[in-house]
């Protein structure tokens, strides 16, 4: 059994001028030690499905429809405390900006200490000793000592480091990582997808990764699910997904990103940019920009159809 | 006679006093404290062709851009405009009008009171390049169309434009003073992949068909391979590596160069186990003595915590490394 399982999952925003509808009819699953990447451009709901996840929908977000069940426990219709109790203990987070999950005003040391001690039972100078084998497990050296500093005393790059040590402090089932690097400088970033990998490798720890990068999904990630206004395009093992898009948009997405290895004369385009919510076209999202669209795309919305090794929510792949 | 470089930077540094307040630093008999962004920087580009800067946060490389169209003044060195001084370009404005800059960030660069048509009139009415209302609206509309917009879309105002439509929207007012040179800070940035390569391909094509010379800023270098003809590699202010772009992808030589590249997660690396260099930038306040890169760099030993390495050819490549000088970096 998977263990964290989202059906039809759907997230819609009350507006003044209607309903506004963010995420449509999403599912994938996760396996237990495993890494999914979610990739997508701004506004394709990527960062929405983690938060849905976690139920931490901000108004007028609500969940309009589907199931999330958690290792077997059905959590999308869960009271606010049963979910805070699974969120932290079983279920870690990793956002983009680290000053924004740290505290400023409280110690690194004490940061961890609580959320250790609030999710496992543990005593004041065990939770002390843990806190310090996190923080050189992560790699902040002198850890020992660090353990008093503020958040405002650490580089950016650390930073995220003591985040990833809050994360996983309460050994976690699944950690939910979202642009974890993105702030990042590249030399930086390549230090702190290792750890991510490398930790959450150690401790069986499952991730969903959410990134616009596919250069970090790629390095990372065993499955990837591509979104795009809304809802999942294509979904299936890396490697696949980025030799062999089944899904236009993958094809797209893939060729134009500029590669390090050769230089090409022009970039593949995809033209257009992606429909706001207020303004997604009828059958599948993607038909005005998709080069092989047809007849059936502009009326009927795909469904994700076996393609190969992945699926793809195209009606290039109605016939297997 | 050769044509002159379109621009040349010769020794530039450029300091930024960063001392605190003059009472506080009174009573705590605090000294100045200065920061060097930019540290004994020279290249030239040719007409026609495209040099990128390419490094991490606080690299010196938004400081270059800004020196190279005259927002700051050096602290030390020159920077010519074909062969000009730039602050006599300054003062004039038929030479000044043929340098112009895009920024980074679409929503901050474009007024949001303005409508689209009078942004990019904007230029035009400075430099007195059309006088009549008719003669302007025909100009704004052929710069929309250069950048794949409408001649309609010159009615609205920015906030109705997406992040890639508002770039276009900063390059047709860039071109709008029918200018040669163009300094690009970061100008893909701020947008999704599919965009930037929209972006990108439009830069290539006004440059293939103005004949516009480039300086092309970025931290993301496979961007800067898809668009440079010569590259600087730039560590805590200096370029640390400098050459033909082909040359340098092929084969850095400076190991800051091939840390940069071994960074960077790849596509056609599906799963590549990865050995992470570790370290963090130094703070340019206190760069750390010779050479700047050495408390991160695996073939540092004394004389490059002592000294600072000067640039040396290798092959038609400038790399400031003493391992490289001295044939130990094989």
């Amino acid at each position: 059994m998977a263990l964290l399982d989202v059906q039809d999952l759907t997230v819609e925003f009350s507006t003044r001028r209607g309903v506004l509808r963010a995420l449509d009819r999403i599912s994938f699953s996760i396996d237990r030690g495993e890494i999914l990447g979610v990739v997508g451009e701004s506004g394709a709901g990527k960062s929405l499905t983690g938060t849905a996840i976690v139920g931490l929908l901000e108004r007028p977000g609500r969940i309009a429809g589907g199931q999330i069940h958690f290792d077997g426990q059905r959590i999308d219709n869960l009271p606010p405390e049963p979910l805070r109790r699974i969120r932290g203990r079983r279920i870690g987070m990793i956002f983009q900006d680290p000053l924004t999950t740290l505290n400023p005003l409280y110690t690194v040391g004490r940061q961890l200490t609580e959320t250790m001690q609030t999710h496992l039972r543990l005593s004041d100078a065990d939770a002390q000793r843990a806190a310090i084998g996190w923080l050189d497990r992560v790699g902040i050296p002198a850890a020992a000592q660090r353990i008093d500093a503020y958040p405002h005393e650490f580089s950016g790059g650390q930073r995220q480091r003591v985040v990833i040590a809050l994360a996983l402090c309460a050994e976690p089932a699944l950690v939910i990582a979202d642009e974890p690097t993105t702030a990042l400088d590249v030399s930086i970033q390549a230090q702190i997808i290792t750890l991510i990998k490398d930790l959450t490798r150690d401790h069986g720890t499952a991730v969903m990764l959410i990134t616009h990068d596919m250069g970090v999904i790629a390095e990372t990630a065993d499955r990837v699910a591509v979104m795009y206004a809304g809802r999942i395009a294509e979904i299936g093992p890396v490697a696949a997904v980025i030799r062999h898009p089944a899904h236009p948009y993958t094809d797209g997405l893939m060729a134009s990103i500029p590669s390090l290895e050769h230089r090409v004369d022009r970039l593949r385009q995809i033209d257009g940019a992606m429909p706001r919510l207020d303004a997604i076209p009828s059958g599948c999202g993607f038909h005005p920009r998709c080069p092989r669209a047809f007849g059936r795309c502009t009326e009927q919305q795909p469904q994700l159809l076996p393609a190969g090794p992945t699926r793809a929510a195209c009606w290039l792949h109605a016939n297997g | 006679m050769a044509e002159p470089a379109t621009l040349e930077a010769a020794a530039v540094s450029h300091l930024f006093d960063v001392s605190r307040p003059w009472l506080q630093r009174l009573f705590s008999r605090e000294p100045r404290r200065t920061l060097r962004a930019v540290d004994n920087v020279s290249f030239t580009i040719q007409p026609g062709t495209t040099f990128a800067l390419v490094g991490e946060s606080g690299c010196g490389k938004s400081t270059i851009a800004r020196l190279a169209v005259g927002l700051y003044q050096p602290s030390d060195g020159d920077i010519l405009f074909e062969n000009q001084p730039l602050s006599s370009v300054r003062t004039q404005p038929a030479l000044r009008r043929r340098m112009n800059m895009i920024f980074q960030d679409p929503y901050a660069s474009l007024n949001p009171r303005w409508r689209v048509r009078d942004i990019i009139a904007e230029p035009i009415r400075t430099f007195g390049l059309a006088q009549r209302p008719n003669e302007i609206q025909a100009r704004v509309g052929a710069l929309l169309a250069q950048v794949g917009l409408t001649a309609r879309d010159g009615d609205k105002y920015p906030h109705q434009f997406s992040g890639g439509q508002r770039q276009r929207i900063s390059i047709a007012r860039a071109l709008a003073s029918e200018p040669d040179f163009l300094v690009c800070d970061e100008p893909t940035s701020a947008l999704d992949v599919s965009v930037q390569a929209q972006i990108l391909n439009l830069m290539r094509d006004l440059q293939q068909r103005l004949g516009l010379t480039y300086l092309f800023i970025s931290h993301n270098l496979a961007v800067v391979r898809h668009m440079a003809d010569r590259l600087g590699v730039m560590y805590l202010g200096r370029i640390v590596e400098q050459g033909p772009a082909e040359t340098i992808f092929q084969h850095p030589r400076h190991p800051y160069t091939r840390l940069l590249l071994d960074a960077i997660p790849d596509l056609e690396q599906v799963g590549r186990p990865r050995t992470a260099v570790g370290g963090e930038l130094p703070s340019p306040i206190s760069p750390p003595p010779g050479c700047a890169f050495h408390p991160r760099c695996p073939l540092a030993n004394e004389r490059c915590r002592v000294e600072k390495p000067a640039h040396v050819w290798v092959g038609d490549v400038q790399v400031a490394c003493h391992a490289v000088e001295e044939g130990r970096d094989a």
